[in-house]
């Protein structure tokens, strides 16, 4: 029985997003470079090589604790070129506005676009506006695209990831889902928690001085660190080991998840890298992250293993296991 | 200082482990009748530190799951009315009812919203004069103390445009039918720590004084699932059949007065279809006389048309203990958590979905 509908669900960046992609996109689209799948494309242009994503944004509601959809369009695709080791060239805006929306909101927006390109160390070279009738965009969406230059030597991919990489994850997991459904108000709880969305531009750049031999990256947006795990272990084809005890999440998130029935580990950020370094290089890589304000509290969560290829194992505090599998289904619907 | 709880957690773990392998003789079956424990017990990943003898099996306690198709069916005609909006808790969405879901409907326009509270029923009733609200009221004894009281705060706004789907249900008189069921080979039961808050221990009595079987009111952390595990191998090494409470911290012998109160106030038992166990007496509860003009099923005029289970599901031999899911032939195969057959398959306390999820078994 095939969805004939599209779901919100189909937008969570799980199980249904993927089969989206797979079923509807790739079979028409297919290239090499799309299929790798990875946060931005690497394309070869004479000796050097490019790299180039886009992404929209529709984070519902556009101001939350932490930021608001304008600093988000900036640190989302600033952070899918770091995460192919990209130094980010430039980045265009493109603004869908509803009828009727107001001027001062969207100044308010554009400044924090302001703000975050230049924490980020990036310009907006391009941009667009187009106005709709009311109702049907719900005030603003945006969608921005980015170009970086991949430094020589420099290969970092979702397939890298060998036995033996350790896997280092750069502070506490799950802060910026539960600070936008704490600022919907629609659950009816109270609290502030911050989202941490920022630009990892500068913490990559960090790692990269240190260590060129970075295998993977990835952001753990949408369907949160266990379904990158899974991804990353599917992709390279290895068994993944991580440890509870290790993976930071802050009391009051998990205050949240229990009362809602999430489980962290697949709750989105839009600050947090999950990097695989080899382990002869991951205390060096881990030190140079700790002294970046977006380090500080980077942590060593697990390591690759040969056993169970396309698998992630969680150790619990009780010392039991269990497998971490993909997001199915929808946690929560336009959290970015 | 979280660290240093978190290192105890490891150690006192495995200090009750150990106390667990040394009185684990022979093989013993234990029911967890609760969803909540479920997940927990896979979370934490209990059943792979259990010795093999000690064999955990999932019973009827989520309530997404024992709801019948056809009050699905009978939620989403409701939806269908003009001006109508169905206020649901979220895993209601996708359960699969005859020919739609609430998620299908809310694709299509419906005016189909998820609350977390009861209480944001009366909000959105009173702030939506206009609209008539539907509250579709799933849940068992942990819930109806606050929909009791939901109804009551309506009542007492002289709000008029607020209406009730009452499909609440009990959970002793469901175990009953359990314990009586020759087929179900339990020798103890993991009782669920939430109710029992709200009931106590004596509803679950006639466990061990008619059934000579042993139950244990179990909190919801790893740590105390093991110790509730460890009392319940007590029992049987010391030839007993008890009901204990493990969970202390929150359940007091007999359960929480004030919301036994309200309930009984707002609503009075009736027989009830759950899904998997089919009618069961006294087991749902439906709203009393004074406040009958709240009752959706009454104002609406929508009666409830039984429906058949999808062909092949096994929610109903799962729900009773009888059937494992791996045992199911559309487990993993055509019923997944994208396109559920089953409501086991949705919710995510149903048992199919924590087998899925976290795959200990497969």
């Amino acid at each position: 029985m095939k969805q004939d509908k599209i779901l919100l669900a189909h937008g969570a960046g799980g199980k249904l997003s993927h089969d989206l992609l797979k079923e509807l996109f790739l079979p028409f689209l297919e290239n090499e470079i799309l299929c790798a799948l990875d946060d931005s494309a690497v394309i070869p242009t004479g000796r050097s090589r490019l790299a180039f994503t886009t992404d929209s944004y529709v984070v519902k509601p556009l101001f939350f604790p932490g930021g608001d959809i304008g600093r988000l369009s900036i640190c989302g695709t600033v952070n899918d070129l770091a995460m192919a080791g990209a130094r980010p060239l430039g980045i265009s805006a493109s603004f869908i506005l509803e009828e009727g929306f107001s001027t001062g909101e969207l100044e308010r927006v554009i400044f924090s676009i302001k703000e975050a390109s230049m924490e980020a160390g990036v310009m907006v070279v391009a941009g667009d506006t187009k106005v709709v009738e009311h109702g049907a965009a719900e005030g603003l969406f945006i969608t921005t695209s980015g170009v970086g230059i991949v430094p020589e030597g420099v290969d970092i991919r979702g397939s890298n990831a060998i036995p033996g990489d350790l896997v280092i994850v750069n502070g506490p997991i799950g802060d910026h889902e539960i600070g936008v459904l704490l600022a919907r108000g629609e659950f009816s709880l109270k609290g502030e928690i911050k989202s941490d969305c920022a630009p990892l531009s500068g913490l990559v750049q960090a790692m990269l001085d240190t260590s060129i031999d970075i295998h993977v990256l990835r952001d753990p947006t949408r369907g949160g660190i266990a379904t990158v795990l899974w991804e990353i272990a599917n992709a390279s084809k290895v068994g993944i080991i991580v440890e509870e005890e290790k993976i930071k999440v802050r009391k009051e998130v998990r205050g949240v998840c229990d009362l809602l029935g999430f489980d962290p580990y697949y709750l989105a950020n839009e600050g947090k890298l999950v990097a695989f370094v080899p382990e002869g290089e991951a205390k060096r890589v881990l030190d140079a992250m700790k002294t970046e304000p977006l380090g500080r509290e980077s942590v060593i969560i697990g390591r690759v293993v040969d056993e169970n290829p396309g698998k992630v194992l969680l150790k619990t505090r009780i010392g039991g296991h269990r497998l971490l599998e993909p997001l199915s289904g929808e946690q929560l619907p336009r959290i970015c | 200082m979280n660290q240093q709880k978190r290192m105890d957690e490891g150690d006192r773990a495995s200090i009750i482990l150990k106390e667990i392998l040394r009185l684990a003789h022979g093989h013993i079956r234990l029911m967890e009748v609760c969803g909540t424990h479920t997940v927990s017990i896979f979370r934490s990943g209990i059943r792979s530190l259990l010795p093999e003898g000690i064999e955990l099996i999932s019973g009827p306690g989520c309530p997404v799951c024992v709801t019948p198709v056809g009050e699905i069916d009978r939620a989403i005609a409701l939806a269908q009315i003009k001006d109508v909006a169905l206020l649901t808790f979220g895993d209601l969405m996708r359960v699969p009812a005859t020919s739609s879901s609430l998620n299908q409907e809310r694709a299509m326009g419906r005016d189909i919203r998820i609350v977390t509270s009861p209480l944001d029923a009366v909000e959105i009733a009173q702030r939506e004069a206009q609209r008539r609200i539907i509250f579709f009221a799933v849940g068992f004894e942990t819930t109806s103390p606050a929909i009791a009281a939901a109804v009551k705060e309506a009542r007492r706004r002289g709000i008029s445009n607020l209406y009730l789907l009452s499909c609440q249900r009990l959970i002793p008189p469901a175990i009953r039918v359990l314990v009586s069921s020759r087929d179900l080979k339990i020798d103890g039961f993991i009782l669920p720590g939430h109710v029992s808050v709200i009931i106590g221990k004596s509803p679950y009595s006639f466990i061990a004084r008619e059934f000579s079987l042993m139950g244990v009111i179990t909190g919801f952390e790893a740590l105390d699932i093991l110790e509730g595990v460890y009392m319940l191998l007590c029992q049987k090494k010391e030839g007993r059949s008890d009901i204990e409470v493990q969970y202390r911290r929150a359940v007091k012998e007999e359960g929480n007065q004030l919301a036994l109160e309200i309930m009984e106030e707002v609503f009075e038992p009736v027989s009830a279809r759950w899904r998997g166990l089919g009618m069961i007496p006294e087991s749902g509860l439906t709203l009393r006389e004074e406040f009958k003009e709240m009752d959706a099923a009454l104002a609406f005029d929508i009666p409830y048309k039984d429906k058949k289970d999808p062909p092949g599901c096994l929610c109903g031999e799962i729900l009773q203990g009888l059937k494992s899911p791996p045992d199911c032939p559309l487990f993993d195969t055509r019923c997944t958590p994208e396109m559920p057959v089953g409501p086991c398959m949705v919710s995510s306390e149903g048992s199919c979905a924590a087998f899925h999820k976290y795959g200990v078994s497969r």
